[in-house]
């Protein structure tokens, strides 16, 4: 309990006295795991939709493996992803390997099933009364899709952010295929890793009280973005009538 | 407006609709009536294009439907359907009544002026910015009657818009689109299983029965001369009785069943098997054998007196049974009671002969 206390004061010292090294740290982690989070939104949100709106042979099939896949180890990607980018796989050639944006490209692969399940089981709540409802009210596929979409926000933006929580605490991968470079490559995943090693505990636990923060701020600021949105929506609407 | 011929729509192996044809003119309020399960709804799906006919065409302002989804999307974009359980969008009610003009890239005061004389029309001014998922029933479905009449529609498709609603705001909804009816002179085709509801607002009916128009025409037409026996059952005429034609002098038959015989007026030939219907209203009951002008008349028993609101459902069995239905008051200044023996009369033109 002490050096949990310890940890804690340690960690908002950290904080407050503009400690280069950590402010670094968090500032890449964040920086990783916001890109590699927008980019796998973009990518798996419309790919969700895709599965969710059209029927095919074995699409029951495909739900299965993408539910099967959240599961899926972060050291198993990293070993693919590895194996992908190092000099002697096939895209060895853009010379990636333990920089930051393989870190990405990474994690993009590790929420795409989280996003994209998630997204799936976002829509599915939504009643179909509502795309029957657009479309006979005129709405074309498209708008009726982005219709669904709007009704299943709240969802959606969960399946972002757990997507977004898989990528910030992730450690197999960020170590696998960025090597933990110091100043380069080191986000407090793997720097709690090291620490940890080290045996600086007490650090160790500081930077996590940090990354549960983060956690903690992104998603507060996600709900607030969207509830804020809405007010301003209803309000705005209200003064132009 | 609207022509459909031989539509037909299954489910797997269930036919929910058989050859169906009709048409409704423009300016025309057209209403399907049919017990529930008979497939309005589907029918009203297939018109609003929603679905897509198993066989059959369907000519919207002269032009077949085809397959092609803009084509589908533009004539969806000339009709608006109000249904039965309306989905509201999560938001204001103000965005769900504008969604129909959005969709259409309508913008700006024009869109805000249209809502809010949607709005307005409805009874639902000053609720535009409520969360429309905090209305009660009869709003709901007021905000879904805005929602389909913003946009204008050529044809608007009501399936059974009062289904699930109290009476006051059953009468609500059933004055407003009487209302939109008069005044903009907008095609309607609605669904209902309320034949009132339907007489009450259709210019020309439609009787659907397991999947099957029996019938259309003007709702007294229907009314008074059933083409079947389902019709017949549905419109309300609860007195039916299987019989032949023993005789037929200028148009006056006489029809022998199985308890007696009644005469009416039909053109059925001696030895045609028919049903004859009588509506309970048509009948009146007397306590003592009269001289009147009616030209059948039957002595039974009272065997159940059913009051509801105003009117009394008095049963007999004259050897057959018989309904009639008489106001609570008569009931009351003739102190009918069950076991009571009474004479029922109804006139030969009060027998429907319906083809058996």
């Amino acid at each position: 309990m002490h050096a949990i206390v310890d940890a804690f004061v340690l960690a908002v010292k950290m904080i407050f006295t503009g400690d280069p090294e950590v402010y670094g740290i968090t500032a890449r982690t964040l920086e990783i795991s916001l890109s590699s989070t927008v980019i796998g939104a973009l990518l798996f949100v419309p790919l969700g939709c895709l599965i969710y709106f059209n029927n095919f042979r074995g699409k029951r099939t495909l739900i299965s493996i993408i539910q099967t896949c959240y599961s899926l180890p972060t050291v198993f990607v990293g070993l693919l992803v590895f194996l992908v980018f190092s000099r002697a796989g096939p895209l060895g050639i853009f010379g990636i390997m333990f920089t930051p944006q393989v870190m990405v490209i990474g994690q993009v692969v590790l929420v795409s099933a989280i996003v994209t399940g998630l997204t799936i089981s976002a829509l599915s709540g939504v009643s179909p009364a509502i795309r029957e409802t657009a479309i006979s009210l005129g709405a074309s596929r498209l708008q009726s899709v982005w219709t669904v979409l709007k009704e299943a926000r709240f969802a959606v933006l969960t399946a972002v952010l757990v997507g977004f929580g898989r990528a910030i605490s992730e450690v197999g991968l960020a170590l696998m295929v960025g090597g933990n470079i110091r100043g380069y490559t080191r986000v407090l995943t793997t720097a709690i890793s090291l620490e940890t090693g080290k045996g600086e505990i007490a650090l160790s636990l500081a930077l996590g009280f940090i990354l549960v923060a983060i956690a903690l701020i992104v998603t507060i600021l996600a709900n607030r973005f969207l509830r804020v949105k809405e007010v301003y929506v209803a309000q705005s609407r209200a003064s132009a009538s | 407006m609207l022509k459909v011929e031989h539509l037909h729509h299954s489910y797997g192996k269930a036919e929910i609709l058989k050859n169906i044809d009709f048409g409704v003119e423009r300016g025309e309020a057209f209403v399907t009536i049919g017990p529930t399960g008979s497939g309005k709804t589907t029918l009203l799906r297939l018109v609003s294009l929603l679905e897509r006919p198993s066989s059959g065409n369907i000519y919207f302002d002269g032009h077949l439907v085809n397959n092609s989804e803009r084509a589908r999307l533009e004539i969806r974009r000339r009709m608006a359907v109000v249904s039965q359980k309306p989905a509201v969008f999560n938001a204001s009610v103000f965005d769900n009544v504008a969604y129909g003009l959005k969709v259409r890239k309508e913008k700006g005061t024009g869109l805000r002026s249209k809502v809010m004389y949607a709005l307005e029309t409805v009874g639902l001014a000053g609720y535009e910015r409520r969360d429309a998922r905090t209305l009660s029933g009869g709003e709901t479905q007021r905000v879904a009657l805005a929602r389909a009449m913003v946009v204008e529609p050529e044809l608007l498709l009501l399936d059974e818009p009062t289904a699930n609603l109290d009476p006051v705001s059953t009468t609500h909804i059933e004055k407003l689109v009487t209302d939109v009816i008069k005044k903009s002179n907008m095609t309607v085709m609605m669904a209902t299983h309320d034949m009132f509801q339907g007489q009450r607002l259709a210019d020309r009916m439609g009787v659907l029965v397991a999947g099957e128009m029996l019938q259309t025409g003007k709702p007294g037409e229907i009314f008074s001369s059933p083409r079947g026996r389902e019709i017949a059952e549905f419109v309300g005429m609860e007195n039916i009785i299987a019989g032949i034609i023993t005789s037929n002098e200028e148009g006056i038959v006489d029809i022998k069943f199985n308890g007696g015989a009644v005469e009416a007026i039909s053109n059925f030939s001696v030895g045609e098997e028919i049903y004859a219907g009588i509506r309970p209203e048509e009948i009146t009951l007397a306590r003592t054998k009269e001289s009147t002008s009616a030209r059948n008349t039957f002595n039974g028993e009272i065997t159940r007196i059913v009051l509801f609101g105003p009117l009394a459902r008095v049963e007999l069995n004259c050897g057959f049974p018989l309904v009639a239905l008489i106001t609570k008051r008569s009931a009351e200044e003739m102190n009918l009671q069950t076991g009571d023996r009474i004479y029922a009369s109804f006139k030969a033109t009060g027998v429907h002969v319906i083809k058996g």
